[in-house]
C-alpha cells in the first residue's frame, strides 16, 4: 500500500513528534509513504489564504493534485486542517469544469494539469477504509486496557461533511471511537469533540481561543478521560501548548495529556515512547503512560 | 413506525427541578417529520409540552431545535432521517438562545445581533420618481445571504457563541454581508470599517463550519464571513490582528511553499505590538524548552520558483 505523502506544514514545524510516529507507524501497518512526487507541494492555504484569494487557494490546491496524479499514487495527509482545505477544493474543482479548466491555465507553465482523480485521504480514513479495523486489531500487541480516551476530531474532517463525503462512507463519522475500541482503550463522549478547538483564532482573540481549549479539556476531564486523542496537529497545538493558559481561566490544573492519532496506534502496536516522542508534549503524558504499565 | 424521542424539559415556574429529560415511546407514520412526532406527542401524549411552530415547510423558521446535537428544522427533517435503525431521538432546545420553555427559545439576544449591523440598505439620494433599480447581475452575488429565513440555528451551533456572546454572530454578519454589497447602499465603508474594528466583528471566526452545516436554506453564514474579510482587506482594512494574520500566512506561502510559524504569531500581532507580543514569550518559551518551538530559519519547499509564479499571476490579474 503506497501513497503520495502530505505531511502539511505543521508536522514539519511545531508538531515534529507527529511526523516522527506517524514515520514508524506506518512502516509496522505496511503503508509505504512516498515524499518525492510531493516535495515542491506547497501548503494548502489552510483555510486563511482563502480568506483573501479563494481561487489562488484553489489553483495551489490543483497544483498539489497534479504533482499527485502525476506519481500515479493516491494522497494521503496526516493533518486535518490540510484534509478539509483539501476536500473542499477539490469539490470546488470537480463540479465546475469551467473553473478547472480556467485553473488548469496556471499550472500549464510547469507542464502540470489537474485531470480530477485525486481523492485526498487523512491517515485516519485509510486506517479505517484501507488497513481496516480488524487487521489494525490484528497488529495490536499492547492493549491500552483500563485507558479512557476522548476523542477530539475537531473541524476540518468533520465539516462540510459532503466535501469530506461522510455519506459515501458513514464510517468517517465515528472512525476516531472505532480506532480507540480497537486498541482496547474505552471512548469517553463529550458534546465537544467536534467543535473548534480555538486554534484559528489564537493570534487573533487569544481569550476566546483559550476558553475553547479550557471547555473541551475539562469536560472531557470531568467526564473521565485519561487523554484526548487528535488527528489534527492544528488542535494539538491549541489544546496542548495552551493548556496551561486554560488551567488559569478555571482556576485549577487541567493536566489533560493530548495526543496524535498516530502515536496512540504506535503504543497499541508496539513502538516506543521515546521514538515517537511522547515525552515533548507541553503536557505530560507520564500518567497515562503508567496507567498501561509503559514508562516514557 | 415506533420511535422513541428524548426531549429536554424546561418549565422556569418549577421552583426546585426545573430541567428535567423525559422520554416518549409514540407510533408515527414512517414519513413522519420530527415536527409531526412532536405535535403528535403535544396532542396526544403530553399537553404541557412547549413547542414552536408556523408554517411547517421550512419558510418560516420558527421551529429550529437540537435534533441529536445538531440544530435543525424540524419541519424539514424526516424522524427516518434521524433514527435509520430505530435509534432514540434526543431532542433539545436550541444552543446559544435563552430558553422560554422546554424547546421554546427567545430570540431577543439573536435579533439584538441583527440590529448591531443596521439591517436596511441606506442609499445616499432618493430617486426622483419611481423605485431604486438594480441590475439582477449586480445582486446575484447576494442570493445565498437573502435566503436566511433567520431561524437561529447557525446561531444555536456557532463554537465562538459559546465562549463569547459579544460575538455578532453567523446570522448578523451574513445579513450584513447582504448590504455591503448591496448595490444601491452607500455605506459599505462604513459598514466594513465597523465589522472590521468592531470586538466581536469579523475576523472572531473560528471558521468551524459550524453554520454551514446546519443552515437549511443554504446561506452558508461562514463563507458570506469569508467574503467581508476579502472585501475588508481589498478596502485597506490591514491593521488588524486577523487581516494581518492572512496577509502573514500569504507572504510566506508565496516566499517558501509554507506556512513560517515562527513569524506568523509576531507578524499577526505586528512587530511593534510589544505588549501583545509579550503574551506569546511564555507559551513559546514553554515550546522552545520541550524543543517544539518552530524554528527562526524557514526553508523554502524545492520548485517554489514555480509557487511564486502563480502568487505573481494572481497578483497581476487583480
Amino acid at each position: 500500500m503506497k501513497f503520495a505523502f502530505y505531511p502539511g506544514c505543521v508536522s514539519r514545524g511545531a508538531c515534529p513528534e507527529l511526523f516522527e510516529s506517524t514515520i514508524a507507524v506506518c512502516e509496522k501497518l505496511g503503508i509505504e509513504l512516498d515524499y518525492k512526487s510531493m516535495e515542491s507541494a506547497s501548503c494548502t492555504g489552510s483555510g486563511i489564504l482563502q480568506e483573501k484569494n479563494l481561487k489562488l487557494g484553489d489553483t495551489l490546491n490543483a497544483r498539489n493534485f497534479a504533482l499527485a496524479e502525476k506519481s500515479g499514487l493516491p494522497l494521503l495527509t496526516i493533518c486535518s486542517t490540510c484534509q478539509g482545505v483539501m476536500s473542499q477544493a477539490n469539490a470546488r474543482l470537480l463540479a465546475d469544469k469551467e473553473y478547472l479548466k480556467e485553473i488548469n491555465q496556471e499550472l500549464k507553465s510547469e507542464g502540470l494539469e489537474y485531470k480530477g482523480t485525486v481523492d485526498p485521504k487523512h491517515l485516519l480514513w485509510v486506517l479505517m477504509e484501507d488497513i481496516g479495523i480488524d487487521k489494525l486489531k490484528s497488529l495490536v500487541v499492547r492493549e491500552l486496557k483500563g485507558l479512557k480516551l476522548a476523542p477530539f476530531y475537531g473541524c476540518y474532517i468533520v465539516r462540510p461533511s459532503a466535501a469530506l463525503k461522510f455519506q459515501e462512507n458513514p464510517s468517517r463519522s465515528t472512525s476516531l471511537e472505532e480506532i480507540i475500541k480497537a486498541v482496547g482503550a474505552s471512548v469517553v463522549d463529550f458534546p465537544g469533540k467536534t467543535q473548534c478547538c480555538g486554534f484559528p483564532i489564537l493570534m487573533i482573540n487569544q481569550k476566546n481561543a483559550v476558553n475553547m481549549v479550557a471547555n473541551h479539556t475539562s469536560t472531557a476531564k470531568d467526564e473521565g478521560a485519561d487523554a484526548m486523542v487528535t488527528p489534527c496537529p492544528l488542535c494539538h497545538l491549541n489544546l496542548d501548548a495552551y493548556q496551561p493558559e486554560a488551567s488559569k481561566t478555571k482556576n485549577e490544573p487541567i493536566n489533560l495529556p493530548i495526543i496524535h492519532l498516530p502515536q496512540l496506534i504506535g503504543l497499541a502496536i508496539g513502538i516506543e515512547p521515546e521514538k515517537m516522542k511522547l515525552n515533548k508534549h507541553i503536557i505530560s503524558t507520564k500518567t497515562m503512560l503508567s496507567e498501561i504499565g509503559v514508562s516514557p | 413506525m415506533n420511535v422513541n424521542l428524548k426531549v429536554k424539559r424546561f418549565d422556569p415556574s418549577e421552583p426546585t427541578k426545573n430541567t428535567w429529560w423525559q422520554e416518549y415511546q409514540i407510533d408515527i407514520h414512517k414519513d413522519s417529520t420530527v415536527l409531526d412526532a412532536l405535535i403528535h406527542v403535544r396532542e396526544y401524549e403530553d399537553t404541557s409540552l412547549a413547542l414552536r411552530c408556523a408554517c411547517r415547510a421550512s419558510i418560516c423558521g420558527s421551529c429550529g431545535m437540537k435534533v441529536n446535537g445538531s440544530a435543525k428544522l424540524v419541519c424539514k427533517t424526516r424522524v427516518a432521517e434521524v433514527s435509520p435503525g430505530g435509534e432514540q431521538v434526543v431532542i433539545e432546545p436550541m444552543g446559544n438562545h435563552p430558553v422560554v420553555k422546554d424547546l421554546v427559545v427567545s430570540l431577543d439576544t439573536f435579533f439584538n445581533q441583527i440590529k448591531r449591523i443596521e439591517p436596511y440598505v441606506q442609499p445616499d439620494h432618493i430617486p426622483e420618481k419611481g423605485e431604486y433599480i438594480a441590475s439582477n447581475e449586480s445582486m446575484e452575488n447576494l442570493l445565498t445571504a437573502m435566503n436566511c429565513i433567520m431561524c437561529g440555528c447557525c446561531v444555536s451551533d456557532c463554537t465562538v457563541l459559546e465562549v463569547d456572546d459579544n460575538f455578532i454572530g453567523p446570522a448578523a454578519l451574513a445579513k450584513a454581508w447582504r448590504f455591503v454589497d448591496d448595490p444601491r447602499d452607500s455605506k459599505r465603508e462604513n459598514r466594513l470599517n465597523n465589522l472590521n474594528n468592531e470586538d466581536g466583528g469579523i475576523w472572531d471566526c473560528t471558521r468551524c463550519m459550524q453554520c454551514v452545516e446546519v443552515c437549511p436554506k443554504g446561506v452558508d453564514p461562514m463563507d458570506r464571513i469569508m467574503d467581508l474579510r476579502d472585501s475588508a482587506i481589498s478596502n485597506g482594512l490591514t491593521n488588524s490582528f486577523g487581516a494581518r494574520h492572512a496577509n502573514s500566512v500569504n507572504k510566506s506561502i508565496k516566499h517558501s511553499g509554507r506556512i513560517d510559524e515562527f513569524r506568523l504569531p509576531i507578524e499577526s500581532k505586528g512587530y511593534f505590538n510589544i505588549k501583545e507580543i509579550f503574551k506569546l514569550l511564555i507559551p513559546g518559551l514553554r515550546m522552545l524548552i520541550k524543543k517544539q518551538s518552530p524554528s527562526p530559519f524557514h526553508h523554502k519547499n524545492p520548485n517554489q520558483s514555480k509557487v511564486k509564479n502563480i502568487f505573481k499571476n494572481f497578483e497581476e490579474n487583480k
